[in-house]
């Protein structure tokens, strides 16, 4: 096992007012392959823009990132644009919160799902494209893929939804998945099958996974090794079992007393 | 197939703007089509006898004040005006839409100064400046179609800009651009699809705009040369007979005005559409 992303002193800044504000301070994260890593914290601790950071979707003006990505031998945050997109859905990808908004409302899902083929891998033709995209449609739990594929979103639920994103983001068989936060929007039972596809897809593809989540027992479910953080420092990291069972920092601390506990009858 | 069209057409029926707009467009549509292969009497043709008659079943829109057939006038009119509408709103609605996505969708110094030069374009009446442009390349209806097109461009701009805008920031743009999709392609595949709609009502009512401006441009003598009048022409000459001939220019004044109002209501059913 190699260490496939190695993020070191990520340092994020905005200049959108006029004046720096800091989002996000001193990230480290060393990747393994196959490796499902957490990153818990709450709202505004950065989690996202950590996240948007190594997908290469900070490229706005008004944001200094510095520090180090390495990714395959290249640096995300300095290479040129090219390399980027290069990697971009082919080697990286992301899904989103929103699986209601993340899809085009006007071009059909198998489109959508096959989009980064397209981009990345020209030479497969039309046909073997729409054969990948319904195999991995069904490797998501799209059961009815033949029809889906001919859907537009708004035809779909929520879940559905997310499954067409993770369908869309592993179709190039990425080597990392970055899932920000990619089950808050949908109910219960439903984040579970999602917790447990991400698993599946982990397992089977070997595909390293950065799991963003505000819950901790899904973390606790699904990661190896956890990072949490606050105001966009990282206050504690390592294996969950570690951090969860006995958390050295007193935020930590905080987050998981703050777990809500059910006890039925017993 | 078969099932879709009359699906489609049950929904027409059902509003009343799309029905309208469709039964006054194709009239219109018709009476070009046809004039490209018969009208009644050779559009040029002056006849010293028969001049400023009447409305008759010889000559149904009556004769102008050179005894010229004005149906079959008419006929040939439409098809000009149509013809330097449909340029005008093409050149528009392209350069347009391509300016308004590139300015939209980059924003910073190059939105900037476009967007000012389109601002400073568009505090002009289209026509006056069309008027201008015409007269720096002079007359004809070549000249008039591109200065009208010109003309056009910054609205167009102005609304596509905005519209990219707007979804520039989606998540649906975010996340296509995850995929590492290229900036062309995320402007023309991802996004000017989702805004068509809006684009087909603008380039509806862009092509009133130009039924209108045409008509206002040849009144005021920059259109289409004599003997082959557009109806903005046409209605110009007929101007001085009003009192003793109305139907010389009643009849093509009907007809722009069907023109425009048949795009009106398409414009307005396709809005309503969903
Ligand atoms: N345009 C901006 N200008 C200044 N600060 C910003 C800007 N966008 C985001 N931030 C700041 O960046 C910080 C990190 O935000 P981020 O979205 O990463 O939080 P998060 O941990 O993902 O939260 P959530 O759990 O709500 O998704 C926040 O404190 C936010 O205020
Ligand atoms: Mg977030």
């Amino acid at each position: 096992m190699g260490v496939i992303l190695d993020v070191t002193d990520l340092h994020i800044e905005f200049h959108d007012h006029g004046f720096p504000e800091v989002a996000v301070e001193d990230f480290d994260l060393m990747l393994e392959e196959g490796e499902i890593v957490g990153i818990v914290g709450e709202s505004g601790s950065g989690k996202s823009m950590s996240a948007l950071a190594i997908a290469g979707l900070l490229s706005r003006h008004s944001i200094t990132k510095t520090g180090r990505i390495m990714f395959n031998g290249d640096d995300l945050l300095t290479c040129d644009r090219k390399t980027l997109r290069s990697y971009q859905g082919d080697e990286i990808s992301m899904i989103f919160q929103e699986p209601m908004t993340s899809l085009n409302p006007v071009k059909r899902i198998g489109w959508q799902v096959e989009e980064s083929l397209f981009i990345h891998h020209p030479d497969i033709d039309k046909k073997k494209r729409k054969e990948m995209a319904i195999e991995m449609m069904l490797a998501v739990g799209l059961s009815d893929a033949e029809n889906i594929y001919h859907m537009y979103p708004h035809e779909l639920s929520g879940g559905m939804r997310q499954r067409v994103m993770i369908a869309a983001a592993m179709i190039g068989n990425p080597k990392i998945l970055i899932a920000d936060e990619p089950t808050t929007a949908l109910d219960v039972t439903v984040q579970a099958q999602i917790v447990e596809l991400l698993k599946k897809i982990n397992k089977e593809r070997g595909t390293s996974i950065i799991f963003i989540s505000h819950d901790l027992s899904l973390v606790n479910q699904l990661c190896e090794r956890v990072i949490v953080m606050q105001k966009g420092n990282i206050v504690e990291s390592g294996a969950t079992e570690r951090v969860f069972g006995a958390p050295q920092d007193i935020y930590t601390k905080k987050l998981i007393a703050a777990i809500p506990k059910i006890d039925i009858g017993n | 197939m078969r099932n879709k069209c009359a699906e489609v057409i049950k929904k027409i029926k059902k509003d009343p703007y799309m029905c309208a707009g469709v039964i006054i467009t194709v009239i219109i549509l018709l009476m070009i089509v046809v004039g490209l292969f018969w009208m009644p009497y050779e559009p040029t043709k002056m006849s010293a006898s028969e001049k400023l008659k009447g409305i008759s079943f010889k000559h149904i829109m009556g004769t102008d004040n050179m005894g010229r057939d004005v149906f079959s006038r008419v006929m040939y009119g439409s098809r000009v005006t149509f013809l330097i509408a449909l340029g005008t709103v093409f050149i528009g609605a392209f350069m347009g839409t391509l300016i308004g996505a590139l300015t939209g969708y980059y924003g910073g110094l190059f939105d900037e100064i476009t967007m000012r030069v389109i601002d400073a374009m568009f505090a002009f009446p289209s026509i006056l400046l069309a008027l201008v442009i015409v007269s720096v390349f002079g007359t004809g209806w070549i000249q008039l179609l591109f200065s009208l097109g010109i003309a056009f461009i910054p609205s167009f701009a102005r609304i596509v800009r905005g519209e990219v805008l707007r979804c520039r920031n989606t998540d649906y743009v975010e996340s296509a651009k995850l995929q590492g999709v290229s900036d062309v392609r995320m402007i023309f595949v991802h996004i000017l699809p989702n805004i068509k709609g809006v684009l087909a009502s603008s380039i509806l009512i862009g092509f009133n705009n130009a039924v209108l401006a045409e008509a206002g441009l040849s009144y005021l003598g920059v259109g289409s040369q004599p003997p082959y009048a557009s109806l903005g022409k046409m209605l110009s000459d007929a101007q001085q007979y009003m009192f003793t001939t109305p139907s010389y220019c009643l009849c093509p004044g009907l007809v722009i005005v069907l023109m425009v109002l048949g795009f009106s209501f398409l414009g307005e059913g396709i809005r309503r559409w969903e």
